[in-house]
């Protein structure tokens, strides 16, 4: 248990910087989920804090202590692999306890920290079986049992769940939650699903291109996304985002559509980019007229996928799932009031409201 | 799990592939059965064509004489001796390739330090230079650190090995590097990671290579032939060739095959024993 602090972190290849100053206070106990697009840094970033890869600029410190020159073993952290890395000749409890005998663990403490730790993950009847007779499911609870072991100051999760099919990623998803409330550890976990990042994370560390888009707690990032880029990657489906040019008492859209929103607007003319989420967006009197083109039916929720006249970017509705519009007619919709996101065309960056 | 067949079910094309498969073993096993059945026969018997198909009455004979009273005939040493030697070099061999091969592929691939791929390269280019290139300044090397006549000297010049430094290369870059990481997150140095993940991971290509290279000590001939003058440390290819004079008949040609049998013994006993581990090392694919 223990705080983890990065301090301007960066990181070059050979000059080429691929990190670009990445600052976080995490506090002991909690739960930080990095995500991000594929190649955004994500997890060089969390090994860096792991020791595997070298710290370019910056400090990294775990539980007060600088650890930028100190090997991974010295650093008082456990990992788990997106492929888990079993070591294939050990049985489950080997690879359980190589860690512990490294650290000169012997016997019967040896023992019953591994057994305590299987029966946490339900391992126990595999002790004795190697990595090639486990399932994908068993071979993923091994790995995290290999770092819970331990007992470390801080957990780091490298997509630990992406090798799982779909029912049992959900079911781990709660586990891994559960396991690390129970034994309160200082987490940073990895992954590209929003879905993970969401329900998992006390905060969330969106990345794009080597840097931290927006640091805060996962509604937060929903409700007041930082970036057009935020925007896009936290929520499914994507936040509809639309250019729009500010006019008195709302927005007027490409096409000519007047878009009223209340509250305080950048000076009228001002072009901006206007977001909004598929599930803000309430069918109405009068308003956005949309032609719909398809729409998918999920039972609970349906998806309209259409265009707004004039206007280049599809458009997303959300809509109940039992009386869904047909593809080809044209559906008027509203922004539900408060939940319109204005960014800068030029910069990404949010325009405060 | 169903064997594979290339070959259906048929019956005709099942015997097409027995006889085929029988009539290679019978080209490698007959001069080998040859060797045997002129063991067992007198020296008149060989000497007189055409040598009978079946094994004679004179083996045990033959075979005794051959293991006590033929010391005279190999300059002196009896053939426990020259087994003894030869066992001793080609576990020598076998062991240091190992070794060394194993120790250098480790640096190579797991290390960064400066000239690495150069000299990763002055390893695979001596690939290119076969033993006898280099035989005469190994000689020189060898006389002047005394080490003629000596068992360090049949096989430390043989141990150096670009072949199976190769080899544990590029098994050693089939290893996931994350196997690597965890094991240092784990706690792991250099030496740990190397006992107890990357020794047990290679157990089944070391004993493949341990036959095969075993095999490559016990056959050596012309090493042996140069760095031994002295016949008590003579390996048994040099003893079975000096045991051969010119003249046909001062040849106890009964006496040279029973060496032969006993000289071929020991790498078939080792390639029967190991098989398991040695087709293992060389198909299996499993990480």
């Amino acid at each position: 248990m223990a705080t983890v602090s990065l301090r301007d972190v960066r990181k070059s290849y050979a000059g080429t910087e691929v990190i670009h100053g990445v600052s976080i206070d995490v506090a002991d106990g909690e739960f930080i989920v990095i995500v991000g697009p594929s190649g955004c840094g994500k997890s060089t970033l969390l090994r860096m804090v792991a020791g595997l890869e070298a710290i370019t600029a910056g400090t990294i410190e775990i539980a007060g202590r600088v650890v930028n020159d100190l090997e991974p073993r010295a650093r008082d952290i456990a990992m788990v692999f997106q492929n888990y890395a079993l070591y294939p000749h050990m049985s489950v409890f080997d690879n359980m306890a190589y860690g512990l005998k490294i650290a000169g663990i012997r016997g019967a403490e040896l023992r019953a920290r591994v057994e305590k730790a299987a029966d946490m993950l339900e391992l126990r009847p595999y002790l004795d079986r190697k990595p090639r007779a486990l399932s994908g499911g068993q071979r993923q609870r091994v790995a995290m049992g290999r770092a819970l072991v331990r007992g470390p100051a801080a957990f780091l999760l490298d997509e630990p769940l992406s090798n799982l099919d779909a029912k049992l990623r959900v079911q781990m998803r709660l586990q891994i939650k559960d396991l690390q409330r129970s034994v309160d550890t200082t987490t940073l976990y990895v992954t590209h699903d929003q879905v993970e990042a969401m329900t998992l994370a006390d905060r969330l560390i969106v990345m794009n291109a080597g840097r931290a888009e927006q640091i805060d707690a996962p509604m937060a990032i929903y409700e007041r996304p930082a970036s057009v880029f935020v925007a896009g990657f936290i929520g499914s489906p994507q936040m509809n985002i639309l250019p729009a040019t500010v006019a008195e008492g709302g927005l007027t859209l490409a096409g000519g559509q007047a878009v009223p929103l209340a509250g305080p607007l950048p000076p009228a003319g001002t072009a901006v980019l206007l977001g909004i989420r598929p599930e803000h967006l309430a069918p109405a009197a009068e308003g956005l007229a949309i032609a719909v083109h398809a729409v998918e039916t999920l039972g609970a929720d349906a998806y309209a996928h259409g265009r707004a006249a004039g206007v280049g970017e599809p458009v997303v509705v959300r809509l109940p799932g039992n009386a869904p519009p047909a593809a080809g007619s044209t559906l008027t919709v509203r922004p539900e009031p408060g939940f319109a996101h204005l960014f800068d065309p030029e910069t990404g960056r949010r325009i405060a409201q | 799990m169903a064997e594979p067949t290339m070959i259906g079910g048929r019956p005709a094309g099942q015997l097409v592939a027995h006889l085929i498969l029988i009539l290679g073993a019978v080209v490698v096993a007959f001069p080998i059965w040859y060797v045997f059945v002129a063991s067992t026969h007198s020296i008149q018997t060989i000497l007189r064509p055409p040598l009978p198909m079946l094994p004679g009455p004179y083996g045990p004979e033959n075979y005794a004489e051959a293991l006590s009273g033929g010391i005279n005939r190999i300059g002196g040493v009896s053939v426990g001796r020259l087994l003894l030697n030869t066992t001793l070099v080609a576990l020598g061999i076998a062991t240091g390739k190992i070794i060394i091969s194993m120790a250098s592929a480790y640096a190579v691939v797991f290390f960064r330090f400066p000239l690495r791929m150069a000299i990763f390269w002055l390893i695979f280019i001596t690939l290119m230079l076969p033993v006898e290139v280099r035989i005469l300044p190994t000689y020189k090397v060898m006389v002047d650190l005394g080490l003629i006549d000596t068992y360090a000297g049949l096989i430390l010049p043989l141990i150096a090995s670009a072949t199976a430094t190769l080899l544990f290369r590029q098994f050693f870059m089939t290893i996931p590097n994350e196997l690597l990481e965890a094991a240092r997150v784990d706690g792991a140095g250099p030496w740990r990671f190397f006992r107890d993940i990357l020794l047990p991971l290679s157990a089944t290509n070391i004993a493949a290579l341990f036959v095969i290279l075993f095999i490559y000590g016990w056959t050596q001939y012309l090493w042996p032939l140069l760095v031994t003058n002295s016949n008590d440390m003579n390996t048994i290819v040099i003893a079975l060739r000096k045991m051969i004079s010119f003249a046909d008949a001062d040849t106890p040609w009964n006496l040279v095959m029973v060496t032969c049998v006993l000289a071929i013994a020991p790498p078939i006993l080792v390639v029967v024993l190991m098989q398991r581990w040695f087709v293992k090392g060389l198909v299996e694919t499993e990480k």
